[in-house]
């Protein structure tokens, strides 16, 4: 659109390659020219990835952060949605609501560390919960924003179809604010997972962000550590592409029709 | 049915625009959509020219190609007879509203191609057109708070301001309501009676080309041809209920085949 | 007029802490504090100096990390999205980056830079880089092809393009993406400092714990952490406002 010729459809794996391998030689060749020891090369954590694959250690961290994910996510989910409809639909009770949220909201789920210690203890209760947290604001957030931006059009429609509020809810409402939800929800997943390393690098002793303060306090593995890193954004990018793929189902499809 | 031949301008008045055997075909992952099919055509120096044809024959996409923003994929368009190369300020292309800039006032919009001149004069000049377009009072203001037909305008008088030898339109009155239509073809030809800019118009409504053009070229569906060209020989300013401007407006009627009762 | 709007939002928050209140001081030993002891913990930190100087060492922080990462990610990602191939080329290491917390940098910031200050600087800034890079990275790309037309039918060289038709245009989209991602390192600070530094609000959360089971200082911190984040947000909101970058807003 701006530059001066239409890519050739080569192009589009040429020049990703390109860059990475790029990066990678730029990365390799910086830890041999500093000739510093403990930082890995790439080779050093292809290495340290297929030993930790080898040990099978891997895939428990890896079972474990996904599983703890799931569950915050998914009580953030179950919580959240209603919750996020109920304000959104009157707006009385948002605006009542609407400050404490604004207050919370800014402290990260880490600070909470301490108090979801006091409550669940050290372990995976708590590493939940700040999952939760972490993910149930974002998504009230999208609710209340998909639905009073569902055109008052489709509304009166609605009723003047003979929908009983509840109904119009479910049937008009929810599905017309449903992209803009389910890109809150898409979001919400990506806190998730950034907020599962850093409990995890805290408050449990198991799972990918315990995998990588543990490499480095038992040894100073940093090949583990980058190993784990890596691991971290490929998973993530994998869940995240997975839920864009939710968008391009058909029935909410039309919301991201604009979008390319 | 493809004309011959371009239609031979009067030797009275020198052609500004020759368009000689352009092809558009659009490659999109492999397909191939032709667009365009030889069109020729010569537009005089002055003239007001209507390119005319249902949504979607490639008209708009004509329009482009003679103001430079897309290539011919074979033939070529000249202006004064040089080879278009790309968009230039001796030619401007009027969008629809939504070309104005959201982030200027009126004043704004309309000094916007005016940065090689002076200050002194780039006020005069911004005054005159504010003043030509009727936008007088609403210098500063920013573009969402005026109304579609001000926003059109306000483009007008910035297409304007840069003393282009050529004006193209493309559906400019598109999104206004009907009334303010028929105003804004009055405002736009007393405009051009004044500059006397060689025009080119894209339009699908009959009525409007036969109102403004001095020919009105009717294209065919994609992939377009050049059907006819009529030439509307009736005097500014016209009377639309005269005898002459519904015979011509008719036969455009018949040219594309619509029928006459609803 | 105005003083009723709030009224109810502000009684909303009076139930809650009354709540709250209530519940803990059912107990008479009890580690979550009330909030009277929080305000207390607050009382006890100004008393000490604390407060200002753990407040502008996590605003310190912040300051730098962001400016830092706005200052280089903006220009790059205006660059990038400007260019498709460029967008295509980097587009992969962007992607794999995103997904990881900045907080798992933590052992290679204290390689690099030591526990203290730049670790932390350094671990906002990678918080923030990437998410301002692909807000101006979209930016661009939402620039409607009609305004650069113009440009370029005007004669406009490329610079000027540049100033005058796609900084104006990227505006509004960037002071969004400017305020969120405020929000993100605001979030990464506090999260840095209970790991990576000695003073700070973060830092307060951890040590109070750690040193003497301080819950009315732990949930001060928090409190404040709240605040704090909360006028960060509504200061940049008041940027948004600013008539020559409403121009977004309006068409709404």
């Amino acid at each position: 659109m701006k530059s001066l010729a239409e890519p050739k459809k080569w192009e589009r794996y040429f020049w990703p390659i390109l860059v990475s391998a790029l990066f990678l030689a730029l990365w390799h060749y910086s830890v041999i020219w500093t000739a510093t020891r403990i930082f890995p090369s790439p080779l050093d954590v292809e290495r340290g990835m297929a030993e930790l694959l080898r040990e099978n250690v891997l895939w428990g961290d890896i079972a474990d952060s996904l599983r703890r994910v799931a569950i915050g996510f998914g009580a953030a989910v179950v919580l959240g949605i209603p919750l996020g409809l109920t304000f959104g639909w009157y707006p009385p009770v948002n605006q009542v609501v609407n400050p404490t949220m604004q207050i919370l909201r800014p402290i990260s789920p880490i600070a909470w560390i301490p108090v979801s210690i006091i409550f669940f203890g050290v372990g995976d209760d708590a590493a939940i919960f700040l999952i939760f947290l972490g993910a149930f604001f974002p998504i009230v957030v999208a609710c209340v924003d998909g639905v009073s931006n569902v055109p008052s059009v489709s509304r009166r429609a609605g009723r003047n179809f003979g929908l009983a509020p509840w109904q119009l809810l479910a049937k008009v409402v929810f599905p017309a604010a449903l992209p803009q939800i389910i890109v809150g929800l898409r979001i919400a997943l990506g806190i998730a997972w950034l907020v599962v390393v850093a409990a995890e690098m805290i408050a449990v002793e198991s799972g990918l962000g315990y995998l990588i303060i543990d490499s480095r306090n038992s040894g100073k593995r940093y090949d583990l550590v980058v190993a784990a890193m890596l691991l971290i954004g490929l998973i993530g990018l994998t869940l995240d592409l997975g839920f864009r793929r939710l968008e391009r189902i058909k029935s909410v499809r039309w919301g991201f029709r604009n979008e390319s | 049915m493809s004309l011959m031949e371009p239609f031979v301008t009067p030797a009275a008045v020198d052609t500004k625009l020759r368009v000689e055997h352009v092809n558009i075909v659009f490659d999109r992952d492999g397909k191939s959509t032709p667009v365009l099919n030889d069109i020729s055509l010569e537009v005089g120096d002055g003239e007001f020219v209507c390119l005319l044809g249902p949504s979607g024959c490639g008209k708009s996409t004509l329009l482009s190609t003679m103001a430079g923003f897309l290539s011919p994929t074979s033939g070529e368009i000249k202006i004064d007879g040089e080879a278009v190369r790309g968009p230039d300020p001796r030619r401007i292309f009027v969008f629809q509203e939504r070309g104005v800039f959201p982030w200027l006032t009126v004043e704004g919009n309309i000094g916007f191609g005016l940065f090689k001149l002076p200050r002194a004069e780039r006020e005069r000049r911004i005054a005159y057109y504010v003043k030509m377009v009727g936008l007088e009072g609403f210098e500063r203001t920013y573009p969402p708070e005026l109304s579609g037909g001000m926003k059109q305008r306000l483009e007008v008088a910035r297409a304007l301001a840069v003393n282009p030898d050529m004006l193209f339109l493309d559906e400019p009155f598109g999104a206004l309501d009907s009334i303010t239509r028929l105003i804004m073809r009055g405002e736009l030809l007393r405009i051009w009676e004044a500059e006397r800019k060689t025009v080119i118009f894209v339009t699908h409504d009959i009525d409007e080309a036969v109102q403004l053009a001095d020919r009105v070229v009717v294209m065919s569906a994609r992939p377009a041809t050049i059907q006819q060209i009529v030439n509307i020989d009736i005097p500014h300013p016209r009377d639309i209920s005269s005898p002459r401007y519904l015979e011509l407006r008719d036969g455009i009627f018949k040219q594309i085949g619509l029928a006459h009762k609803l | 007029m105005n003083l009723f709007v709030w009224l109810r939002p502000v009684a909303f928050i009076g139930v809650l802490l009354s709540v709250w209140q209530i519940a803990i001081s059912r107990h008479t030993v009890h580690l979550l504090p009330t909030p009277v002891e929080v305000v207390g913990g607050i009382a006890d930190l100004v008393q000490h100096g604390l407060l200002l100087k753990y407040v502008v060492a996590s605003l310190f922080r912040v300051t730098w990390g962001y400016v830092l990462a706005v200052v280089l990610a903006v220009p790059l990602g205006l660059a990038i999205g400007w260019s498709r191939r460029a967008e295509m080329a980097f587009n992969p290491v962007i992607q794999i980056l995103r997904p990881i917390s900045p907080l798992a940098w933590i052992p290679i910031a204290i390689l690099w830079f030591g526990v203290g200050d730049l670790a932390a600087v350094f671990l906002i800034f990678l918080g923030c880089f990437l998410p301002l890079l692909l807000t101006a990275i979209n930016a661009v790309q939402s620039i409607p092809a009609v305004y650069i037309d113009v440009g370029r039918n005007f004669g406009l060289r490329r610079v000027d393009l540049v100033y005058r038709v796609l900084y104006p245009a990227v505006v509004p989209q960037l002071i969004v993406g400017l305020r969120i991602t405020l929000g993100i390192a605001w979030l990464v600070v506090v999260a840095a400092e209970m790991i990576a530094v000695n003073s700070g609000l973060g830092f307060l959360i951890i040590d109070a714990r750690n040193a003497g089971n301080r819950y009315d200082l732990v949930v001060a911190g928090m409190v404040l952490i709240g605040i704090i984040g909360l006028l960060l947000d509504l200061g940049i909101r008041s940027l948004e406002r600013v008539k020559s970058f409403r121009w977004s807003y309006s068409e709404d």
